[in-house]
């Protein structure tokens, strides 16, 4: 039981930059953007916050740090970082009608070189002392939890045991999830990501809707990055150590079917067969064969793929012009 | 209101010297602003910065055969997804096709050892790496054939299960604790590409150049290049003129995954004799950026890989006498491309004033 617990709770924590990165991407996607830059968003958007945070450790001192400050400066730091990626993405698909997939996957090139460097070469630049990256005075403030959490049992180890960027992304993909089908914004995004065409001819600013969700979709995205290194890694930044998750993050959009809401259990559920690996015991089953459980994430998203492409039903497919740009004044 | 809008340029309105002066253009531009991001990191000048990357790629004969080879791997892989991605189909799964090449390969080490004279060896292995890449590139194919599933997506996941594996095999193998296979047949070289006058990357570069041959050829002048062509420009059209569009699908995944397979068994066996969760090292996804900017011409894509692998050894040089880490030089290259992927648009639009222009017009 105390193990099943466990789990579960681990599978919340791996889940939550899953989350966030996924929500950030069916928002993209729903505006008609496949931005295969996500990967690469979320290192920038932890990087980002890392850089914040250590400098401003490095300034007061990791003993005197204000716990408000601790947790502002990284978050407003990522979001600048994630930001301006987006920009750079928008920049080169909307107005350029660069191709969204060699854009995406330059982006992720990009960004991913960009943390593991600042990661790897942050203190020498900056002349710190520090011997490495160890923000665990930012990262004590950022996995503050409920007090009364451990006091409720199972259920409260279960749902009040994390820090508040688990409920922040959870909240997040709520309100996206209601803002896409429940309000005229998000009808009218869906329209653009659908048809653009016909999204111009009734008005809409086609630009304008794909700007603003692609980069609040990658400022989102961003903070899954954040969350993972402040949180998850409790402020230690090891280079790679993000790993394919933001590519998880890409496959989690068509198994929730792009519905905000639907990423939070697929999120969670990934993030449980991400970790599973460490759970399963079969008798006489070697080291090596956590190597195999390690595929299940990804054969999950296949099934799934499969699945959705057979059944063909109108509901679940992607968005009508994923992936391609739009130019009014061609037919 | 005075403003501006943009018109799309007729096909061939340009001339394609100037196409490639805005590339050529957009490509210094690029150099300069990593060569401003590298002074404001390093704080170094700019002219030493310059001449430290040259050195990194062309500062002696090693690092120019290390340079070659690069350009070589990088081309296999990215000959390998042109095919596919001329019909449109988004191949991003080079990197697990290749690795699963990689890995039939140093299986073909491992296992028949020395019972082969070498020859025959190397084309055993050759042809169980093609075929390895070509069933994991073939899987996805099917599935966009019969049911139309998203491509994208599907050879993303495939390369992840194809590392999963390898690791899999890594953790059997692996020689003590220290999590990876040493080099194989380290005394024999059962399996080794042979080296021409002691130039132990000469055979790879050769056979790289000549698989770029026979695919600029097989591209431009042959019925099933022109289907490829065909498939790739409207999938409509393509039936309507009686092109059996699955059946392309599904042929040219096969081989652009048998290419793929070559450059895994071209890495085993040429370069690293061993296997590992890096040995293809993210060709597979730099190669997508090599045949598009080369607009999926193969012989242009001997200039475009080269001035990556160019960007990518002249930086990391800079970042390692600098004492800054390797990673670098993937922010260079990212600053290339994002200039090089802006460019296209003044060769395919044009922009004109509001005013006169258009109404005459």
């Amino acid at each position: 039981m105390t193990m099943l617990v466990q789990f579960i709770q681990r599978a919340v924590m791996q889940g939550v930059p899953l989350l966030f990165g996924s929500t950030g991407e069916i928002l993209t996607e729903k505006s008609g953007h496949l931005n295969l830059g996500i990967p690469g968003i979320m290192y920038v958007g932890a990087i980002s916050g890392v850089i914040g945070s250590f400098f401003y450790e490095d300034k007061v001192g990791a003993a005197n740090i204000n716990p408000f400050l601790a947790v502002l400066i990284p978050i407003l730091t990522s979001i600048l970082g994630s930001l301006v990626m987006g920009l750079i993405y928008c920049f080169l698909t909307v107005t350029l009608r660069a191709n969204q997939n060699v854009t995406g996957l330059a982006l992720t090139t990009f960004g991913v070189g960009f943390g593991n460097f600042f990661g790897g070469s942050l203190i020498k630049i900056s002349g710190s002392d520090m011997p490495a990256i160890t923000l665990s005075a930012t990262s004590k403030c950022f996995k503050t939890t409920l007090p009364f959490a451990n006091s409720l049992g199972v259920v409260g180890k279960l749902l009040f045991s994390y820090s508040f960027l688990a409920y922040v992304a959870i909240i997040i993909a709520i309100i996206a999830s209601y803002v896409l089908n429940h309000t005229r914004t998000g009808l009218h995004l869906r329209a653009v990501g659908e048809n653009p065409a016909t999204a111009d001819a009734a008005g809409i600013n086609v630009n304008r809707y794909k700007y603003v969700t692609t980069i609040i979709g990658s400022i989102i995205a961003g903070l899954g990055g954040l969350y993972y290194v402040m949180d998850y890694a409790s402020g230690i930044w090891s280079n790679g150590g993000f790993g394919d998750r933001g590519w998880l993050a890409v496959a989690i959009v068509i198994f929730a079917i792009w519905r905000p809401n639907m990423a939070i259990p697929a999120s969670i559920l990934f993030g449980g067969l991400f970790i599973v690996y460490n759970y399963v015991s079969i008798p006489g089953m070697g080291i090596e064969a956590q190597e195999l459980f390690k595929m299940l994430p990804y054969i999950v998203t296949l099934v799934v793929l499969i699945i959705t492409s057979m059944r063909e039903k109108r509901e679940s497919q992607p968005p009508q012009s994923l992936g391609l740009s739009y130019f009014r004044e061609e037919r | 209101m005075l403003g501006f809008h943009v018109v799309k340029r007729s096909k061939d309105a340009m001339p394609w010297w100037n196409a490639w002066l805005i590339r050529l253009g957009s490509i210094l531009i690029g150099a300069l602003v990593c060569a401003l991001v590298t002074v404001l990191l390093t704080g170094k000048d700019p002219v030493n910065v310059f001449t430290t990357m040259v050195d990194g790629a062309f500062g002696s004969e090693r690092r120019i055969w290390a340079l070659l080879q690069g350009i070589a791997m990088l081309l296999c892989v990215s000959i390998a997804v042109t095919p596919a991605f001329k019909m449109r189909f988004w191949n991003i799964g080079a990197e697990g096709q290749a690795l699963m090449g990689g890995l039939a390969s140093a299986a073909c080490m491992m296992f028949i050892g020395d019972r082969l004279p070498n020859w025959l060896m190397l084309i055993v292995m050759a042809v169980t790496s093609m075929l390895a890449g070509a069933i994991w590139g073939v899987i996805p194919a099917l599935f966009k054939a019969r049911w139309n599933t998203n491509e994208t997506l599907f050879t993303l996941m495939m390369n992840y299960i194809a590392i999963q594996i390898v690791s899999y095999f890594i953790c059997i193998y692996a020689t003590g604790g220290s999590g990876k296979i040493d080099v194989l047949n380290a005394t024999t070289h059962t399996g080794w590409m042979p080296s021409i006058g002691g130039k132990a990357y000469l055979l790879n570069v050769i056979v790289v150049l000549i698989l770029t041959v026979i695919m600029y050829v097989y591209l431009k002048y042959s019925k099933q290049g022109y289907e490829i062509a065909v498939v790739g420009e409207s999938e409509n059209t393509a039936k309507y003129i009686g092109i059996d569009v699955r059946k392309v699908i599904i042929r040219t995944m096969i081989i652009s995954g048998l290419l793929c397979g070559l450059a895994g068994f071209l890495l085993v066996s040429g370069a690293d004799h061993t296997i590992s969760r890096d040995t293809i090292a993210g060709r597979g996804f730099t190669a997508i950026m090599v045949s598009w900017l080369a607009k999926f011409n193969p012989l242009v894509m001997i200039l475009t890989s080269f001035l990556l692998v160019f960007f990518e050894k002249g930086s990391s040089q800079v970042s390692q006498l600098c004492g800054l880490n390797a990673s670098f030089s993937d922010i260079i290259t990212g600053i290339i491309i994002f200039f090089i992927i802006g460019s296209e648009f003044f060769i395919n639009f044009k922009i004109m004033k509001n005013e006169k222009e258009v109404k005459k017009s």
